[in-house]
């Protein structure tokens, strides 16, 4: 220790010195902090993004998340196959209205022919927004069937969930159409939580690490 | 007072603005070919184009249409000319008829935007419009010959 204080009394080449290891390893923990990792520690780079890592807050977190987006307020426009589900039970929609290219249907079926910009009164009429759709057809962000591992996995990856960075995954979670899943018009169930309550678990999962679960 | 285009006739009509479209088409302009069905976006009896689009009048607010162009089943043609109402005219597609204006105007956006329809198409275009005599199979026939026929003439609307 006292060889060490000799050392920095020395000059100040022994204090610039000092100065760049410890800029080098604050570069190196900010690089860390602007990569997420799954549970098997694989690196996902995300860009203006500082985060805290704490897988267990993090997967905890987004056991709420999955609830939420499992829904059928969520999931029903986020279905497997091309058709949109309907309904508590989501079953397919009646009518059979199609995805098609943009996510807004087809032909004399387009979504907004009968999703108006708001909620139509009435019990179980067609539930309104200004941008009503499903996924496009070349990215569908399928949630139905998906497992907590799988659906955490694909809303971090750009190549999966609408070229979203952090920044945007973060904004998301007050969306007009996420946020129509608590106005969903008469005769629908509401999500298991509150929105409050689904953007505090939505932001803790990202901020903590975005860790995906492990099944 | 809201002002309307139907038809490429200007209206202005004292409405309330939550109106549903289909009423002011009705009782305020007075064009009854549109008709009532389901009331809840259901069965596609109410049909008209808004911009171009096959909306369901009985959920569409008459403040949505404002300063837009409505179009109607007495607006499809000058002189029921159109191919599809040709078409339907040849095919006797009707029974009760009830259903006919929303299914020719659901028809209408999909020979505009696919003037050549396969049975697949017009499954995915029509499966929105009910008919509870069971027209179907002359509806699809109709649509494929409205298509010959709109080589002929082309289709505008």
């Amino acid at each position: 220790m006292i060889t060490k204080l000799k050392h920095f009394t020395k000059g100040h080449k022994g204090i610039m010195r000092m100065a760049c290891t410890m800029a080098i390893i604050l570069s190196l923990v900010t690089l860390m902090a602007f990569a997420l990792h799954d549970d098997k520690g694989k690196v996902v780079p995300l860009t203006n993004f500082v985060t805290v890592k704490d897988s267990l807050a993090s997967v905890t977190a987004f056991k709420k998340v999955y609830r939420v987006l499992m829904s059928p307020r969520c999931m029903n426009c986020h279905p497997a196959g091309n058709i949109p589900l309907q309904g508590d039970d989501s079953h397919l929609h009646t009518m059979n209205p199609q995805r098609g290219i943009e996510g807004k249907g087809v032909f004399a079926m387009k979504c907004a022919n009968c999703h108006q910009p708001t909620n139509t009164p009435g019990k179980n009429t067609p539930p309104g927004n200004p941008n009503w759709h499903l996924p496009p057809a070349n990215m569908k962000m399928v949630f139905q069937g998906k497992t907590p591992y799988q659906l955490a996995k694909q809303l971090v990856d750009p190549k999966q969930n609408g070229n979203k960075d952090m920044k945007k995954l973060l904004e998301h979670a007050d969306d007009g159409l996420v946020l129509a899943g608590w106005n969903p018009g008469e005769g629908r169930t509401l999500p298991p939580i509150s929105h409050a309550e689904f953007k505090e678990a939505w932001t803790t999962w990202l901020n903590t690490g975005a860790y995906a679960p492990k099944k | 007072m809201i002002s309307l285009n139907v038809n490429d006739k200007n209206f202005e009509i004292d409405a309330d603005p939550d109106m549903p479209l289909l009423w002011a088409i009705r009782d305020l302009v007075g064009l009854t070919g549109t008709k009532f069905g389901c009331g809840v976006a259901q069965c596609g009896a109410c049909v008209v184009h808004l911009n171009g689009e096959a909306v369901r009048s009985c959920v569409t607010k008459v403040s949505r249409a404002q300063g837009q162009k409505v179009l109607t089943i007495e607006g499809l043609s000058n002189n029921n000319d159109h191919p599809l109402q040709i078409a339907w005219n040849e095919a006797n597609v009707p029974q009760c008829g009830y259903c006919h204006s929303g299914q020719i105007m659901s028809a209408a956006v999909l020979l505009r935007e696919k003037p050549n329809p396969t049975d697949e198409d017009i499954d995915q275009a029509m499966s929105g419009n009910i008919c509870r005599c069971g027209t179907y199979p002359r509806i699809r026939k109709a649509i494929h010959m409205a298509a010959e026929l709109s080589k002929k003439g082309g289709i505008t609307k």
